[in-house]
């Protein structure tokens, strides 16, 4: 069992120790793709492994240090965490070997970066930890080794106008990470504790008030990150100047973590019995904002950015309506979308190449000139508008059941759904039209050829072909076996709708709880006294907590 | 433990020949006396032998300061991470003392990224190596030295991973000493700018 345990630290320690390999061997570019590839191929064989673990025997919990649960820090592999764990590295390994191959046709095979490669591993390691994390500051950690790398990779090889994106995402992110942090602490200060199963019990207790603000202190901190409608506006302006691996690892990764981190805080510690109406109302909004302005655009990669805003409403919209079967519908719908807005971004990146401009009216008559193309194009696209033999179609069905069978509020948003995904594929439609039929036209020149963004040039290697198309056989594969993913995801949505398995794998079974928590409330001061710091606040707002529970 | 400016100039390291407009091997260190730090400085007046001087009796010293927090970091104030940090410190008084590119460099022979990656590494496979004996990742032991009379010393596992810690952190400094400090100047070099006007004090 023990060996169970450590693999469960192989997702994030795995990828750390090929950043550091990558940096030493850096003169030799092939050592360096050699360790990037079997890396992640690793992680994705650890990953399956504790997939199937967690469904079959419960979440797999490795206490790091042999510290228990509520003092040390646990990493946690349940259903969904080692779910998403598994299809965000398969989507990192075929982004990287799309990466790989531009690189190559870019710079020749023998360049090497002591940058590109290691950051690259460094954004895989924050992003598993993230998934795997049970506490809150560990989880904080993780999207800052996330952020710090994807800060470098979105202003590697920099240009002006890259520059000037970066800095608009850099500066947000620093906001949220902020927030983050101050959630944190105020978490703690109020509780007394940051591991999440914990949390799960203490938070129970606190004043109403008290619970509602620390509950959309981090809404808006994840909603940063995830792209929520008011708090998206930095996304379609940094994401699309970034090269096209980098975007779609961004676009299939970030946004997906923090959904996620939504989705196990709101669950996890701040639990609801009925769908909640601020949720519903923003994930409505973010659906159809998102859509609308992916129909006003013409820079594609501008295009996808909103569709891919829009459709973190679908994956909001799962988890407002807080039934299991909602939840099952977010983990299928991250599942799905994870996959094809990454191969979108790739796609997108091998259009700009052949044609040489990001501007869908200067493009045209690409399905002559690059059928090959036309079909990678069309495959996705289609799964995104979610049309009925794809893994979209799956997705959205099983958001739209768990909405139809919710309240009237429920419903209404389930309409916008449908709506979202009428305007999606309007959306990519018109893309189709614009720009694989039509009069072919000549590719535009490179006018800045020394960023990273090359384009006029029709030179697009095989592997680049091969990256995206691992894609969408994996998207096909999701189609496939929907019923048993299915059966996954529901079973997923089960155990964090009643919290006991994840409760009792972290804290042991004996403090399983019956009810609403088994800290007693006189216990909730002591853990911040006995931790020294914020004892002064814990014991005030365990005061408060008494008081409430006392009327 | 020799101080670097007695060091004989190493060959320079394989990954990292020195670039166009460095000064050669053969008399890299001459202009300076033996307690000068090397003056690559080609201007005499961009030198300042007050901090010369200090930069070279502070340089040992700070560097025995730096383990010294390494070792002491499992029971007191210290550790890999602060430890790292005053020894890259000890860099920054050199580069700022003596200037000019790559010297920080090429003394080691080593380049900055390869000093990160292998303190990232033992960090890591000290992380991984207890589930050898069956721990959890991350536990770590204890080894009890006494020395009779002398007293004892306590070994803890974790100080391997610490001393990792401390060379991931000194090849932070490093890279961006090179990176921020000698390469911002090289660049200036070889955009065409001669060296840095005496009142601004630039790039040294």
């Amino acid at each position: 069992m023990t060996l169970l345990q450590a693999f469960v630290t192989l997702p994030v320690l795995l990828p750390m120790l090929g950043a550091a390999a990558s940096v030493i061997v850096s003169p030799r570019a092939s050592l360096q793709r050699v360790i990037g590839v079997v890396t992640l191929a690793l992680v994705c064989v650890v990953a399956g492994v504790l997939l199937v673990s967690a469904d079959s025997y419960g979440p797999v919990v490795a206490q790091l240090g042999g510290w228990p649960a509520p003092m040390g820090i646990v990493l946690v592999a349940d259903r969904m965490s080692a779910l998403l764990l598994l299809i965000s590295t398969l989507v990192t390994l075929a982004v990287l070997v799309y990466a790989i191959d531009q690189r190559i046709s870019d710079y020749g095979r023998e360049t090497a970066s002591t940058t590109f490669h290691p950051i690259f591993l460094l954004l895989s390691t924050g992003v598993s930890l993230a998934y795997l994390t049970g506490d809150l500051f560990t989880l904080f950690v993780a999207f800052e080794i996330m952020l710090a790398s994807s800060y470098v990779l979105i202003t590697r090889r920099t240009s002006a106008s890259r520059i000037r994106s970066g800095m608009t995402y850099v500066i947000v992110s620093l906001m949220s990470s902020l927030l983050f942090l101050t959630a944190v602490g105020m978490v703690y200060a109020a509780t007394g504790s940051v591991n999440l199963a914990d949390l799960a019990g203490r938070v129970g207790m606190l004043p109403e008030g008290l619970k509602t603000v620390l509950a959309l202190l981090l809404v808006v901190v994840f909603g940063i990150k995830a792209a929520i409608v008011p708090l998206h506006f930095w996304l379609p302006d940094s994401y699309p100047n970034a090269p096209a691996p980098v975007t779609a690892l961004f676009a299939g990764l970030l946004t997906k973590v923090g959904i996620y981190a939504l989705l196990r805080t709101q669950t996890l510690v701040f639990p609801q019995d009925h769908p909640s109406t601020l949720l519903l109302v923003i994930a409505a909004v973010t659906m159809v904002v998102g859509a609308l302005g992916a129909v006003a655009q013409d820079d594609l990669n501008r295009l996808l950015s909103f569709l891919l805003v829009s459709h973190i409403g679908f994956m909001l919209f799962g988890l407002a309506v807080y039934t299991p079967s909602g939840i099952a519908g977010t983990a299928l719908y991250i599942v799905h979308h994870i996959t094809v807005q990454a191969t979108l971004f790739l796609v997108s990146g091998l259009i700009t190449r052949r044609t040489g401009t990001v501007s869908i009216a200067q493009m045209g008559g690409l399905a002559q000139t690059a059928p090959h193309l036309a079909v990678l194009f069309a495959i996705p696209a289609i799964t995104l508008a979610g049309l009925p033999p794809t893994s979209g179609f799956v997705a959205k069905l099983a958001l739209l059941r768990a909405g139809a069978g919710a309240t009237p509020a429920a419903e209404i948003v389930a309409a916008f759904v449908v709506l979202a995904s009428l305007l999606t594929l309007y959306a990519v439609a018109r893309v189709w039209v614009r720009v694989f039929w039509g009069t072919p036209k000549e590719p535009l020149v490179d006018n800045d050829p020394n960023d990273e963004l090359v384009v006029g040039t029709a030179r697009s290697a095989r592997g680049m072909y091969v990256g995206a198309s691992s894609l969408i056989v994996v998207s096909i594969v999701i189609a496939l076996f929907a019923g048993p993913l299915s059966a996954i995801a529901s079973r997923a949505g089960d155990d964090l709708q009643t919290r006991e398995a994840y409760r009792s794998a972290v804290l042991g079974p004996d403090t399983a709880p019956g009810g609403p928590g088994p800290v007693p409330v006189a216990a909730v001061p002591q853990g911040p006294a006995a931790a020294g710091g914020g004892a002064a606040i814990g014991a005030m707002t365990a005061d408060d907590a008494e008081g409430t529970t006392s009327r | 433990m020799t101080t670097p400016s007695e060091a004989p100039p190493g060959p320079p390291g394989d990954a990292d020949p020195p670039g166009p407009g460095d000064t050669p091997w053969s008399r890299w260190d001459q202009p300076s006396g033996r307690w000068m730090l090397p003056g690559a400085c080609p201007d005499s007046r961009e030198r300042t032998l007050v901090l010369e001087a200090a930069a070279r009796l502070l340089f040992p010293t700070v560097l025995v300061f730096s383990v010294y927090l390494l070792f002491e970091g499992h029971y007191g104030p210290g550790g890999g991470f602060s430890g790292g940090l005053v020894a890259g410190l000890a860099f920054v008084l050199r580069h700022i003392a003596g200037g000019d590119d790559n010297i920080l460099v090429s003394r080691f022979g080593i380049r900055p990224p390869v000093l990160a990656g292998t303190g990232l590494v033992i960090a890591v496979l000290t992380g991984l190596a207890p589930v050898l004996w069956g721990e959890p990742v991350l536990a770590s032991t204890k080894w009890h030295i006494s020395f009779g009379s002398f007293g004892y010393l306590d070994v803890v596992s974790s100080l391997l991973l610490d001393v990792g810690v401390y060379l991931l952190i000194i090849g932070v400094v490093l890279d961006l000493l090179r990176s921020l400090g000698s390469g911002i100047a090289r660049d200036a070099r070889e955009a065409g700018e001669t060296a840095p006007r005496p009142d601004t004090g630039g790039g040294r």
